[in-house]
């Protein structure tokens, strides 16, 4: 493995009030590759990814233990400006949620709000991001109507673009085709192929085959635990644990 | 069977009363009031002062009154209600004391008017010696309609997805940003719901104006925030309780100009209601 390590889980626990989420996990990010994470649903898989834009804090009553770097940045020292990482790390959401806005508006708001006010930039922008997320040709004639006009999977392509346009470093997807056909998923995950020449990619998935398809690493959770994790390929025709081999196979889960 | 089919109708029937019980009497207040009052309604009657120790003339000084009242009451609460609505939705850590404070808050919307009159009394006429005086009401309506105005603006903030929340936030907006730009606009038709029911409501009162401002007879427009003004429900309470042989009809116009007034802002309440409901789709 002879990867650069983009950003890193160190002896990571994690609690919601009393309830641990997270059990001690330690894993590796590759820089410009796609990084799976696996399991059933409530082991943590979104609780994980959560920590890498510092989105967890969000929620009162929790508690984390370890380190998360971003390059050589301890994110979670709370000297950091969690506003800071978020520049750095992007993220995807579960359900496409566009803002009740213009699809204009919606790609131009994480410009506007990182300070940018130069409007030819901007448009400029908008173009590139809905081009670079396969979706101007869909949206270039009503850029101006609202974004909860279009359909799901235009809407999470919409959401996509939305955070390409910030240009992130890290980009983090929490299931994005849970709710979408899989003609939208299929080209989804062309796009996240696409994607990972610039930026490093983390995505939760349900589906083990879209695992199989769009990932070079892959993380097994399981109760919190991560019980396994390696390169896709391995772990998919010869996984090491008992636990992992009974999933990938379908046997629970 | 059809036993529980015959409780359903007899159940039905009850609340069917229950439901015509409520209604009828208030429809028949406004009919009556609309009979009885339509007659007096003129120009004249909208635009001319009190004349003949008002028992003719207008109730245009009254009618300016409330609008001053109400729009003072406006200008305190709104800004102070919002800014309390916004720490207690978005800031206040969610603990057993700001959940106390926000149970208070909405108990306050239950307190007596006339309890905030003496309060406005106490406070505004005496203690900081604006005396009767339009601030002095403005001040104390504007205080009556606080908790109406937080209640009904923090829940409209609350009830703005968190989804909308984290996805500004990830983005790298800062806390106050993504609540300018994001929750605020979304929840603007329900902070204008709770102002325009509180204004309903300071339009409406009599018990709070009674000691702070209101003017028994003034022929005259007030000239500043520290003069007297009459208002439509002291100047109804007047006429029909304390200046003898005032025509039915004068007093009856009275009480439908500010029925009107009220249901008006009410009806603007629910139409913003009405087209956010529409348009909202999350
Ligand atoms: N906001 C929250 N508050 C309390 N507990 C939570 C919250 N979010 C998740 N959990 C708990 O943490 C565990 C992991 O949840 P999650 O990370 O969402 O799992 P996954 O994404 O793998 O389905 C679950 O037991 C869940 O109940
Ligand atoms: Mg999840």
């Amino acid at each position: 493995m002879h990867n650069k390590i983009k950003m890193q889980a160190k002896d990571v626990d994690f609690f919601y009030g009393k309830n641990q989420a997270l059990k001690n996990v330690n894993l590796d990010v590759y820089a410009n590759r796609v990084t799976a994470m696996i399991g059933p649903s409530g082991c943590g898989k979104s609780t994980f990814i959560r920590l890498f834009n510092r989105m967890n804090e969000l929620v009162p009553h929790t508690a984390l233990c370890g380190k998360i770097f971003l390059d050589d940045l301890e994110i979670n020292n709370p000297s950091v400006d969690p506003v800071d990482i978020r520049r750095r790390v992007g993220m995807v959401f579960q359900k496409p949620n566009p803002f009740p806005k213009s699809i204009f508006e919606n790609i131009s708001y994480g410009l506007k709000v990182n300070g940018i006010k130069d409007k030819a930039f901007i448009g400029q922008k908008v173009e590139d991001s809905l081009k670079r997320a396969v979706i101007w040709g869909e949206v270039k004639d009503r850029l101006h109507d609202s974004a909860l006009k279009l359909s799901g999977g235009q809407q999470q392509r919409l959401c996509i673009a939305r955070c390409l346009a910030v240009e992130t470093e890290v980009i983090l997807f929490d299931e994005p085709c849970a709710s979408l056909d899989p003609i939208s998923t299929a080209k989804i995950e062309e796009l996240i192929l696409e994607l990972k020449k610039d930026y490093t990619i983390i995505i939760v998935t349900h589906n083990m085959q879209q695992a199989a398809r769009v990932s070079d690493y892959t993380g097994f959770f399981l109760l919190g635990e991560l019980v396994e994790f390696g390169k896709t390929q391995d772990m998919f025709t010869a996984p090491r644990n008992k636990k992992t081999e009974d999933y990938i196979t379908g046997r629970f889960g | 069977m059809r036993n529980t089919q015959r409780s359903q109708k007899i159940a039905f029937f009850f609340l069917f009363l229950a439901t015509l019980l409520i209604v009828v009497p208030v429809g028949l207040i406004v009919v009556i009031i609309i009979q009885k009052g339509l007659p007096a309604i003129n120009w004249q009657f909208l635009s001319d002062i009190p004349r003949q120790g008002m028992r003719s003339g207008g109730i245009f000084p009254a009618i300016i009154g409330t609008f001053y009242l109400v729009f003072g009451a406006i200008v305190f609460a709104l800004p102070i209600g919002l800014l309390a609505a916004i720490y207690l939705s978005e800031y206040a850590k969610d603990n057993m004391l700001n959940r106390i404070i926000k149970l208070a808050i909405v108990n306050l919307s239950g307190v007596p008017s006339v309890v905030y009159g003496l309060f406005g009394l106490a406070l505004f006429v005496v203690f900081f010696k604006f005396g009767a005086s339009i601030l002095s009401g403005s001040l104390t309506l504007g205080i009556m309609i606080l908790p109406i105005i937080i209640t009904t603006s923090r829940e409209a903030l609350e009830s703005v997805p968190q989804s909308f929340r984290e996805v500004s936030l990830s983005l790298g907006a800062s806390k106050w940003q993504t609540i300018r730009q994001i929750v605020l606009p979304n929840a603007i038709p329900g902070i204008l719901t709770g102002t325009i029911l509180g204004l309903g409501r300071a339009a409406g009162e009599t018990a709070p104006i009674l000691f702070t401002v209101a003017a028994f007879y003034l022929p005259r427009l007030p000239k500043s925030i520290f003069d007297q003004a009459m208002a439509l429900p002291y100047h109804l309470y007047v006429i029909s309780t304390q200046v003898p042989n005032v025509d039915e009809k004068v007093r009856y116009g009275t009480a439908l100009v500010l029925l009107v007034l009220v249901l008006f802002m009410n009806l603007v309440a629910i139409i913003i209601r009405y087209n956010f409901r529409k348009k909202k789709k999350w």
